[in-house]
């Protein structure tokens, strides 16, 4: 049994050993590529349209409203960044429904990568909306000495948005491995709709609290006392 | 006992006893967030969008505690660190 997919390595590309993860990530990638790409093809601004240009801005309009709703902010600047977190992270999850497709979310290296996203994500959109000075002021804000704990929380809430994807991932797939070996025939299948459920959940969730790392990093000073966020 | 059978009963108890004692606190923390969301809910069903999302946010947070023990129960069974050290250390 293997913990993680980054040791299945399938072929070399040149120098550079391309592993299960590697792989299943291009194939993601590719699915929501050309799936995007063939509904835009002949999209169309007249009244009949078609069924996936309908399922795709039904996709859009859901997360601009979500975004809205959490962050209370125009989410015209953030859907770029957190739709496709949000896209990414779902369809590599619900892929794993088709046999011998291992999620690359259930890799820590994977999770890592978008956590580290997130971690610089937040001081850009900071600075373009606050500036160098009250986003760097906001570090020290009830006193000085809170500046380190501020600084660990920052590094620390990177770590668990990491953690906490790999964790639920990489525990689907064991749960699933392990149950083969002790009840084969009929359990597997309902934790791996329990697994399915718990991977659209850690979907949104990981969008969720990247828009609200983000949100409160980048909150203008006239809506400060509207909504006070988690952590 | 030789060094590597301490390791693997040492890493094959703690590994449970992590699962054991590091699940007890995320249950009741969760059983007391469903409860007060649902008593929220049972009061403000207009309220049920709102109360439901921050729920979720709020159970992957407090989840995060446990996954956490998993995650490091999982280390020590399938890929120990002081595993290949005591074999190589054992050898000599």
């Amino acid at each position: 049994m293997t913990i993680s997919p980054d040791s299945v390595i399938y072929f070399y590309l040149g120098p550079f050993p391309v592993n299960a993860t590697l792989l299943f990530t291009w194939i993601v990638m590719g699915v929501l590529v050309l799936s995007s790409w063939l509904v835009t093809r002949t999209i169309s601004s007249d009244l009949p349209i078609s069924p996936w240009q309908n399922f795709l801005e039904i996709t859009v309009s859901a997360i601009q409203r979500q975004i809205k709703e959490v962050s209370n902010q125009e989410a015209r600047h953030y859907i770029p960044f957190i739709g496709t977190l949000f896209l990414f992270v779902l369809t590599s999850n619900v892929l794993s429904v088709f046999p011998g497709f291992s999620p690359p979310t259930g890799s820590f290296s994977t999770t890592v990568a978008l956590a580290i996203c997130v971690f610089i994500a937040v001081p850009i959109f900071g600075v373009a909306s606050k500036g160098w000075s009250a986003y760097l002021q906001a570090y020290i804000k009830p006193t000085f000495i809170m500046l380190p704990f501020n600084i660990i929380g920052e590094i620390s809430r990177t770590l668990a948005l990491a953690v906490r994807l790999y964790g639920n991932m990489m525990s689907g797939t064991v749960i699933v491995a392990i149950l083969l070996g002790v009840v084969p025939l009929f359990f597997p299948v309902v934790m791996h709709v329990l697994g399915l459920l718990t991977g659209v959940i850690q979907a949104y969730i990981f969008s969720i609290l990247a828009i609200v790392y983000i949100a409160s990093a980048s909150k203008s000073a006239q809506r400060n006392n509207r909504q006070s966020t988690t952590e | 006992m030789d060094m590597v059978t301490l390791v693997a009963v040492s890493s094959i108890v703690v590994s449970g006893l992590t699962l054991a004692i590091g699940s007890i606190g995320p249950a009741l923390g969760e059983a007391r967030a469903v409860a007060q969301a649902i008593s929220a809910i049972a009061q403000q069903p207009d309220e049920a969008n709102t109360i439901t999302r921050t729920l979720f946010v709020g159970l992957a947070m407090i989840e995060s505690t446990a996954i956490y023990c998993f995650v490091i129960a999982m280390i020590l069974i399938f890929a120990n660190p002081f595993w290949n050290y005591a074999i190589t250390h054992a050898g000599k």
